[in-house]
């Protein structure tokens, strides 16, 4: 029901490829060549700069605000958003916006309650602020855990989705050849976290999200070009080519069915919009620029860059529905919408057939690449950062690890991560694990978001009100999606395929929604509470001064 | 254990701490930000509940094939653009240069 759950994994799509004829193979995987020369060869000039721990998992602080903005563009836009926005509004129209302002609406909270306030009282990962008023290493194992855990969920949709997408997009549908993607992908980003570290990484990031916003404005001028430019034209024909009508243009195609889809509505749009603050891997993007108020610039230039984004979905969405027509529009509706923009930019290239069209599709085809590329990138190197220097440097060596010895720690640990990435992804290219994007969120929001803002608003606040709600939030909300109709429990559809995860004839499902937020979230703040007025902690009290001034003013906060 | 800090380090922090600067800082970050906070998320809440429950009013059209769903939406857009520019300007003059002092004196007295 949600787009982040039909989004790129949609094994059913079996590409008839009329736009993939062999000359298009060609362009397209000379491009994709491109962008993978392109990234290692940043990764290897970024690699001879890597020096320190501060260079390996901050890039040496030295980002500027602008730099930091494109990075956490970068990060942000996944697949999902750019193929699986536009593809939900090309399906199913107006429901597909929603997404993008949930998305869009949250930066406001890491704006004005995270960004700064992080950067001058952490140093590398998101437990250091934590740990800083209390007990070492319960917080910062539980705050490890939910790292990892998020970024492999995070991690896991899109691998499988880079899967599916470049065999999609190069027109091979073998199990091999997407095998053969996961596991290049794979490798691709381990090379980069391993020898680049943060630097690398953050440049893989600028150049995609530049190569991400100059194809989305070139498709949307071309969209908009058709129609004279004239937005209710766009609507208008959009609506009369769904078969739709009106109906298109407003919410309820996709979540106005009954009043169980509607609460799921509410819990998703609460996630999406208190998550985005609690993701490690845009967290640990503040502590790559010099001062709070270059993390303050970066946020207001990712914000610009997100929200233009999201804006120019809604044009290539709407123009999808609206221009691409016949055989490729069953294509579309094949692949769930992920092949909605891609598709678009053949069509206003000039159609199937043109050398325009296979010029804009292999263009955008790259595009996607490149966005996989940067953010799976951004997820291994955030969930490598935590296992070295939360897990291995502070719990098990207690401080006494040499910086060396964390970096070459962290490293080890990319290749672990990316190896069990790997080796998770390929069995599971067939299941549609792109609800581990919606999941991650929700984690976010229910385990990290109530422990960062009780640590920096509530003095009372202690190591185990921070431990109870990491770990309250965490389980509650992957449990309620182990026993939600995601994973059990929903039937089978018309045609006869299983629409959760387990057997049709297995049945564990109790919980009625498929997003747990709306239960998970306040369950996160209520134990983040109890927990802390259970007990009493000293030093996490008197610690709590010392981390207002740090967090207020950046006095002492790392260089 | 929490994070060790020098004694000086944190009799450093205590004085800041105890300043009339810090606690004008710490007032000039919450007034702008408790409010607009409450402000942006009901905001955001009153458009999720609309599109749920709310079809006839979203679906009115206002000019051409543009409905208020689309400019509801869109003015989400504006509203997140026009809250985060002032909190860039309300910063940049109230908060920066009280943090810039305060900073400037821990950092005279420690580093």
């Amino acid at each position: 029901m949600s787009i982040l759950h039909t989004a790129l994994a949609d094994d059913r799509v079996i590409l008839a490829a009329e736009g993939s004829t062999s000359d298009n193979r060609v362009l397209t995987a000379s491009l994709f060549g491109f962008v993978v020369l392109l990234t290692v060869g940043i990764t290897f000039w970024a690699s001879r700069n890597t020096k320190t721990a501060a260079d390996y998992y901050a890039g040496g602080r030295s980002f500027s605000g602008m730099q930091n903005g494109f990075a956490i563009g970068g990060d942000y836009m996944s697949a999902a958003s750019f193929l699986g926005i536009s593809g939900a509004i090309a399906l199913s129209g107006y429901d597909g916006f929603l997404y993008s302002i949930g998305f869009l609406v949250a930066w406001l909270v890491a704006l004005l309650l995270i960004a700064e306030l992080l950067r001058n009282s952490g140093r590398f990962t998101m437990a250091d602020q934590l740990a800083y008023r209390m007990e070492q290493r319960p917080v910062r194992t539980a705050a490890a855990t939910s790292t990892i855990v998020v970024s492999i969920f995070y991690l896991l949709a899109q691998m499988v989705g880079a899967g599916a997408l470049v065999s999609l997009l190069l027109g091979i549908s073998s199990e091999a050849a997407k095998n053969i993607t996961i596991a290049a992908v794979g490798l691709l980003m381990v090379f980069y976290v391993v020898l680049g570290g943060m630097k690398g990484t953050t440049w893989v990031q600028i150049v995609k999200a530049v190569l991400l916003m100059f194809g989305t404005l070139l498709i949307s001028v071309l969209v908009l070009a058709k129609f004279g430019f004239n937005l209710s034209d766009l609507l208008g024909t959009a609506a009369q080519e769904s078969g739709q009508g009106k109906a298109f243009l407003e919410p309820g195609l996709k979540y106005g069915g009954s009043t169980t889809s509607k609460i799921d509505f509410i819990s998703l749009g609460i996630a999406l919009v208190l998550g985005t603050a609690g993701l490690p891997h845009i967290l640990v993007r503040f502590y790559t620029v010099p001062t709070a108020k270059a993390a303050r610039v970066s946020v207001l230039w990712a914000i610009g860059l997100i929200g233009t984004f999201y804006l120019m979905t809604l044009i290539l969405g709407f123009g999808a529905a609206a221009l691409v027509t016949g055989d490729q529009k069953q294509q579309i509706i094949d692949s769930g919408g992920n092949l909605a923009s891609p598709l678009l930019a053949q069509a206003v290239g000039g159609g199937p057939g043109t050398t325009g069209g296979a010029i804009l599709l292999a263009l955008i085809a790259a595009v996607a690449f490149a966005t996989i590329l940067a953010v799976v990138a951004g997820l291994t190197l955030t969930s490598a950062s935590s296992v070295a220097h939360d897990l291995y440097a502070n719990v098990w060596k207690k401080g006494t690890a040499s910086e060396k010895d964390e970096v070459k720690m962290a490293r080890m640990a990319a290749f672990v991560i990316g190896g069990v990435a790997i080796a998770l992804a390929i069995p599971g290219k067939n299941l549609n694990v792109a609800f581990l994007v919606a999941l991650a969120f929700a984690v976010a929001a229910s385990a990290n978001l109530p422990a960062l803002l009780f640590n920096l608003f509530w003095k009372r606040f202690n190591t185990r009100g921070a431990v109870w709600s990491i770990y309250g939030g965490l389980i509650s909300s992957v449990g309620l999606v182990l026993f939600s109709p995601i994973v059990s429990g929903k039937g089978v559809d018309a045609t006869g395929k299983n629409l959760s995860l387990l057997p049709e004839n297995i049945d564990i499902s109790w919980f009625p929604l498929e997003n747990p937020g709306i239960v998970s979230i306040p369950l996160g703040f209520f134990l983040g509470w109890l927990g802390t007025v259970t007990t009493r902690s000293r030093v996490s009290e008197e610690r709590f001064p010392e981390l207002e001034v740090r967090s207020f003013t950046g006095a002492g906060a790392e260089k | 254990m929490a994070e060790k800090v020098s004694p000086e380090v944190q009799a450093e922090y205590a004085r800041i701490h105890a300043t009339p600067e810090f606690a004008a800082l710490k007032a000039a970050y919450r007034k702008f930000v408790l409010p607009m906070t409450i402000a942006f998320m009901v905001w955001y809440l009153t458009y999720v509940l609309c599109s749920n429950y709310a079809g006839d009013f979203m679906g009115q059209q206002v000019f051409g094939n543009i409905n208020v769903a689309l400019l509801f939406g869109l003015l989400q857009f504006v509203t997140t653009f026009a809250i985060a520019y002032a909190y860039a300007r309300y910063s940049l003059a109230k908060m920066d240069p009280i943090s810039d002092e305060l900073r400037a004196q821990f950092e005279r007295e420690v580093d």
